[in-house]
């Protein structure tokens, strides 16, 4: 079979971004109309064990209000809408957030005890938390535990709280339908590999490698 | 449920197959061809990558963004159904050593989201006593398995190029993938550090298979992990088993755990005996010919827990060798990022899912402190975002100027700090060596007298360490990744040093395990004879990664695949002289 027959096989003929997110959405997929032999339910991919795990972490919280609150105010912090593309709330990191913490739960005593750190850092500072603070306040104390290298010896654990939250949100923004489109991402997607483009090969001088 | 009873079946297969993994599947493919009745158990449930792989799926549909889990070690998307901690079915290991044993139950096992990276072994990796006399030779030459190396590249469809290097044999090629960006980076630095970087052997349809009209062309999208759902790369689900099923004498039981080898008075094989995860009830099943296939550390399980009067020390094993000579690839690996790669250029670079380019070993040993070697596999590029990216950024914006020519203070937040992510996105590369690890008597797995699994069969235990020699040979790779990074002109950290054996990874986190049920002319040393066929019972044989003698630096599936195939074909020749 070859590669147009087998892109028609799984109903990906003729492509379109938007046919090929639908032709991929197990429910869509006209090829798991059998299912005489599902390994699980509504979706094959997956053990029924994973599906009943993934539902019960859905249902349960963990953050509080006013910790999701100061997430929030975070994570837009560290990605903000730019000309590009939105903020990291706009692609909901948030949630993601929220969701790892609870599948991964070595983050919950840092994250939280981090969000109470800084709490406490701005109650002793502005006398207020940290969501409550102005925002030229918040920048204020942001910018005491932004940068490793020049952060103060005191300011070491809100350092690593940041540090974390950081990776959280770049992972959380650069993962979603709006990020893979800020970062240039073209792939997943049928095509033929040939090679790196000849003006790519030129810019870098690798035509004899 | 309390009422348990033992179904025997009225049915006498001509073949029962335990296990679906590429030593399975190859031994069911060809004898289904040939015409016998077979019977397949698989201990996991059925697996269609047609209908059940995750290909093409966003990092956004994973509310963990492909991140793993305890079910699913390498991530939410890929096609294993196991991992290393399957619930319920523990393992143990003994004196304080270390072995971690990955199991996918599924039709196809491990093929599913294996690296498609395809090596045959070469002369010294089968008869490699004369270099050192560290390693006892197989009973078989590499031109006793050229042919059916042959048959397998032709049969399943291979890519690479031939190269005509010393213990390196070439195959029937596809043409390669080309090199990404990052690739040709390393190549051009690994030349000039000295290593030989040839382009790289995986079994990928890069163009249709000939006279194939159920498997399709490889549409790149370097998901190989995931499965296919063309089938434009092997499984042994989509490109033996299913089939298989095609030809009408294969039957797959799904969900079918094997408690032992049944065996009669004469101490003949007659059948195996099972428990169905779905009723949770007893069957046996008889057949002429029982084949293992259930992988190196579930077929010597099996053959230990199938004693009797006649096989008291388990089945197969008078010789006392089952369990015996485990061992799995060396490993460590390095990785950087290049800045001369900033801001480059987007185009999909996705490519195969299996390795674009390939470090074959061509050192001298002569030269070094360690025997035998290993090989490198390389990657890097323009990938998918998922979980994990972008993370250490403060380890790298303070490093280069930003686009206005200045220093950045590291770490940071804001506008700046976003467009950073865009400016390193695709710089990265990595790099992991897989070496031949020295097999030895006193790294083995036995039956632990005391724990049993949910089903009450007896579990396994592991006894492994690495030895010096491994150790030195991880110390090499980690040297040789720093140069080749340095000539790469790369950024990157330390080489891991002796506080963590130089990174070398645990026993059986590579996933290589082999040797538990080894083969060879002399029965008090071997289990199986040089057809895989057990000295003890002449209607068993052993079709999974166990009867190897000595694992070359070789990733072992294609090995697996024509030695199953070798093993299948000779059962067919021993029925036809009703020896068997």
């Amino acid at each position: 079979m070859n590669r147009r027959d087998s892109l028609k096989a799984i109903g990906l003929g003729t492509i379109t971004a938007a046919t090929l997110l639908e032709a991929c959405k197990p429910n869509n997929n006209k090829l798991a109309e059998d299912t005489t032999e599902k390994t699980s339910g509504a979706d094959p991919t997956r053990l029924p064990n994973e599906i009943e795990r993934d539902k019960k972490l859905n249902a349960e919280k963990f953050f509080n209000d006013h910790e999701m609150a100061t997430i929030t105010i975070l994570a837009d912090i560290i990605i903000p809408k730019d000309a590009r593309s939105g903020s990291a709330s706009d692609a909901k990191v948030p949630d993601f957030i929220e969701f790892i913490v609870k599948d991964k739960p070595y983050n919950q005593t840092p994250m939280r005890g981090g969000l109470r750190w800084l709490d406490l850092q701005c109650l002793n500072r502005y006398d207020k938390t940290f969501a409550d603070s102005t925002s030229a306040q918040q920048m204020e104390m942001v910018n005491e535990i932004a940068w490793p290298k020049k952060a103060k010896p005191e300011m070491q654990q809100g350092v690593s709280f940041f540090n974390r939250m950081r990776d959280l949100t770049a992972t959380g923004f650069f993962t979603t339908k709006m990020g893979l489109e800020d970062l240039g991402y073209v792939g997943n997607t049928p095509n033929k590999w040939e090679g790196v483009p000849a003006d790519v090969l030129k810019q870098y001088g690798m035509e004899g490698v | 449920m309390n009422d348990i009873q033992i179904k025997k079946s009225a049915t006498t297969y001509d073949a029962v197959i335990v296990g679906s993994g590429a030593g399975g599947g190859m031994a069911g493919y060809v004898l289904a061809h040939a015409g016998l009745k077979v019977l397949m158990l698989e201990a996991g449930p059925f697996f269609d990558p047609a209908k059940d792989s995750s290909q093409l799926k966003w990092p956004w549909e994973s509310p963990r963004r492909g991140s793993s889990t305890n079910t699913r070690n390498f991530g939410d998307f890929d096609g294993a159904f196991g991992g290393w901690d399957l619930d319920g079915e523990p393992y143990t290991t003994k004196d304080k050593t270390e072995f971690y044993w990955f199991r996918s139950r599924m039709l196809g096992g491990r093929t599913n989201h294996w690296g498609r990276i395809s090596l045959r072994m070469g002369p010294n990796d089968f008869k490699g006593h004369h270099i050192d006399g560290l390693t006892d030779d197989w009973p078989i030459s590499y031109d006793d398995v050229k042919p059916f190396y042959d048959k397998v590249d032709r049969m399943i469809g291979i890519y690479g190029t031939v190269e005509n290097l010393p213990n390196e044999p070439d195959g029937i090629y596809l043409p390669p993938p080309k090199p990404r960006l990052n690739e040709l980076f390393i190549k051009k630095g690994a030349e000039k550090a000295g290593v030989t970087v040839i382009p790289g052997r995986g079994s990928v349809l890069t163009q249709a298979l000939p006279d194939n009209k159920d498997r399709g062309a490889c549409f790149f999208c370097g998901q190989c992990g995931r499965s296919c759902k063309v089938y434009g790369d092997f499984s042994s689900s989509s490109c033996l088993v299913i089939p298989a099923m095609k030809t009408g004498n294969l039957k797959v039981i799904a969900n079918a755990m094997v408690r032992e080898v049944l065996t009669d008075q004469s101490g003949k094989a007659t059948g195996v005996s099972y428990i169905n995860k779905d009723d949770m009830q007893e069957y046996q099943v008889k057949a002429g010919i029982v084949i293992l296939g259930a992988s190196a550390g579930e077929s010597a399980r099996l053959l230990l827990n199938s004693k009797s009067s006649n096989h008291p020390n388990g089945l197969a094993n008078s010789s006392g060798v089952v369990g015996k000579y485990l061992h799995d690839s060396t490993g460590s690996s390095a990785g950087g990022w290049l800045p001369q790669l900033m801001d480059r250029k987007r185009y999909n670079e996705d490519g195969v899912g299996s390795i674009h380019i390939y470090g074959p070993w061509t050192k001298d040993n002569k030269k070094l402190d360690f025997p035998r070697g290993y090989h490198i596999e390389f990657g890097g590029g323009m990938e998918m975002p998922g979980y994990g990216f972008g993370w250490g950024m403060e380890n790298l914006n303070g490093s280069v100027p930003g686009r206005d020519g200045k220093m950045k203070e590291a770490g940071g937040f804001g506008a700046s700090l976003k467009d950073d992510y865009r400016r390193f996105y695709g710089t990265g590369f990595g790099m992991a060596g897989r070496g031949m690890a020295i097999a030895r008597a006193d790294n083995y797995c036995e039956i632990d007298p005391e724990v049993v699994d949910k089903f009450g069969i007896p579990v396994l235990r592991f006894h492994y360490k690495w030895s010096d020699y491994e150790i030195k040979q991880a110390k090499h790779m980690q040297d040789t990744f720093q140069s080749i990074m340095h000539e790469m002109g790369a950024t990157y950290g330390p080489p891991d040093g002796p506080e963590n054996n130089y990174g070398l990874e645990a026993p059986g986190r590579i996933i290589h395990e082999v040797g538990t049920v080894r083969m060879g002319d002399d029965p008090k040393t071997s289990a199986l004879n040089k057809w895989c066929q057990a000295h003890d019972c002449k209607n068993l044989f052993v079709v999974d990664a166990s009867p190897f003698v000595q694992q070359g630096d070789k990733n072992a599936t294609w090995t697996i695949l024509a030695l199953s195939m070798r093993t299948a074909e000779y059962i067919i020749d021993q029925r036809k002289k009703l020896n068997v």
